[in-house]
């Protein structure tokens, strides 16, 4: 039954349906931002066509501090996600007892409605009665309240903290899994020839995780990218900017003041750069996937 | 201990690390729920009050009897959730098991590129075609129903959701199809009659990973599309509670705890199949 043309269209006509969908929900929509992005589009029903202004405008507004800004916050998620999640899955690797129980109570970030986390960690960043700031006090290494999310810096970093706290269930889990799909006999064999613990990490666990630690990290770089529940309940890109990633600037220039134009240039910003990560995943995927074949 | 093979076997000061590194690790992903739940059981006194306390002093259950009365339409919106969630599993199972058979089995051209295409779907979120979506779903007359927040968060769902089931039906034995084929069974019948029965579990685990998927991930549709109050999801719904201006913290608290424990209890009979669904298109077969 292979090979033959009424299986392929059998085939088609299986797909058709979720083809479909895909095509009016997010392809048509795609297509529709680029060609919003050279008009002057807002709430009044009709617009025209304005050539490049719109992208004209947004580097008049210092767009490039936000595309830097962006970098750097989704830079330093990322490398915290996977370091943590690493650690965490070498840690939940080992024989030791509970393994099971620890790897259960590590999902509930992943699981629980996003937004619902995300509240749980506005009271902590909360200065005068919340735990962070608490804890430090009661410790003594901090003299008076801090409230995290009232000063640019601190309110930086503590939307990248929570953004962690939330990728890094899925990296663990997911290298765990990477890490118990290793052959024990590799493990076995090297033990048989006297090779220590952390040789047997550095020579077998990690060359051998490597392709998840990519593909992971890859995921990780686009779903990072594209943040925007965490930064909008915590700070909604303030204060003064200093959380504004691309998306919540585009949120808010798009929905919040109604320039849909605006917004849609920005829009296509953000799909060029994810674009270009996608290109550059493909590559090393394939690359990494030849090498093992060969 | 002592059954153990000696590889498995630790020294006293390794399984001290590995316990101390555990107990970290898990204090950094369980603190904000531990916090929630020790303010959920403070008075509002104890809460704005200093030097901070963890422990809480006169703790009490107070608030999940007063938030009943203070978020009106609670009852609601995790019925909303679970609708929307329901809905959205049911539309991506209809969507998605024809075309993760199509791709599991057909050598059709083109095939390659399709799957990159819906794979494509994830490195979008929402917020990016939020606009013309937004227009999409005003031309539609969806706005503030159910649909707009269904409809555009079912696409969102489709391309993990064919990912799982392809790679669960290519491991059935293709013998299983030519053989119905033989025996002179329509294609439609053997996918009907055959294959579906062998995937269900697959399937399964797929829609419990959609619905779950579905329930984390309703913020921004529903922040966006609907402004109806009896529509919202339970998100939504705590948010426009937390966005006033005195939030009472620990009724907060209190709702984001009954609202999660449908999921707590899920996870904790479910995670071998969130583990599996997670890991099985991931990890090279």
């Amino acid at each position: 039954m292979t090979g033959s043309r009424n299986a392929s269209l059998f085939a088609f006509a299986l797909l058709a349906p979720a083809l479909l969908y895909i095509i009016g929900i997010v392809a048509y929509p795609l297509v529709d931002t680029v060609n919003l992005s050279f008009t002057n589009a807002a709430l009044r029903p009709t617009y025209d066509w304005v050539g490049g202004a719109n992208y004209e405008k947004i580097f008049r507004a210092n767009f490039e501090q936000v595309i830097i800004r962006t970098f750097v916050w989704t830079f330093f998620s990322v490398l915290f996600k996977m370091v943590i999640g690493t650690l965490g899955a070498v840690m939940l690797n080992a024989a030791v007892p509970g393994r099971a129980l620890f790897r259960i109570l590590t999902m509930p970030p992943w699981i629980v409605p996003m937004a619902i986390g995300i509240f749980m960690w506005g009271w902590m960043y909360n200065g005068q009665f919340g735990m962070i700031s608490g804890l430090l006090q009661n410790f003594g290494l901090v003299d008076g309240p801090v409230a995290w999310l009232a000063y640019g810096d601190t309110a930086f970093w503590a939307t990248i903290v929570t953004d962690v706290w939330i990728g890094v269930p899925l990296v663990t889990i997911y290298l765990l899994a990477a890490m118990q799909s290793i052959p024990r006999d590799l493990y076995e064999a090297a033990w048989t020839d006297g090779a220590g613990r952390l040789y047997r990490f550095r020579r077998i666990t990690l060359p051998m995780i490597i392709p998840a630690l990519v593909t992971m990290s890859m995921l990780s770089l686009i779903a990072t990218f594209n943040s925007f529940d965490i930064i909008w309940i915590l700070t909604r890109g303030g204060p003064s900017g200093s959380t504004t990633t691309m998306i919540i600037d585009t949120y808010r220039v798009a929905i919040g003041s109604y320039k849909y134009g605006e917004g849609a240039a920005r829009a296509v910003m953000i799909c060029i750069f994810l674009s270009l990560f996608c290109l550059a995943y493909f590559r090393v995927v394939g690359k990494i996937n030849t090498g093992e074949k060969a | 201990m002592s059954n153990k093979p000696m590889i498995d076997r630790y020294k006293w000061y390794e399984v001290v690390g590995i316990y101390a590194g555990i107990a970290l690790f898990l204090f950094f992903v369980l603190a904000p729920f531990i916090e929630g739940f020790m303010v959920s059981l403070k008075p509002l006194s104890a809460l704005f009050s200093s030097p901070y306390s963890f422990w809480p002093k006169n703790g009490s259950l107070t608030a999940y009897f007063t938030m009943w009365e203070s978020v009106p339409g609670f009852w609601r919106y995790i019925a909303n959730s679970m609708f929307i969630s329901s809905v959205a599993t049911i539309v991506v199972l209809i969507l998605v098991v024809p075309a993760a058979y199509a791709f599991a089995r057909f050598p059709f051209p083109g095939r390659g590129a399709l799957l990159g295409a819906f794979l494509a779907v994830n490195m979008f979120s929402g917020a990016v075609l939020l606009i013309p979506l937004f227009r999409l779903m005003r031309s539609l007359g969806l706005l503030n129903t159910y649909f707009a927040m269904i409809v555009p968060g079912v696409a969102f769902l489709i391309p993990t959701a064919i990912w799982l089931l392809r790679t669960y039906m290519m491991r059935i034995p293709r013998e299983l199809d030519e053989a119905a084929w033989v025996d002179g069974a329509s294609r439609l019948y053997t996918l009907r009659r055959v294959i579906l029965p062998i995937a269900m579990p697959g399937i399964i685990v797929v829609a419990i990973t959609t619905f779950i998927g579905a329930y984390a991930q309703q913020f921004i549709f529903a922040l966006t599309f609907n402004s109806k109050t009896e529509f919202m999801p339970l998100p939504i719904g705590l948010f426009a509670y937390f966005g006033r201006q005195e939030v009472v913290w620990n009724e907060l608290m209190a709702a984001s705890f009954v609202g999660i424990t449908p999921v707590l209890i899920l996870i904790v009979f479910l995670q071998r199949y969130l583990v599996a669904g997670l890991t099985a298109g991931a990890v090279k077969q």
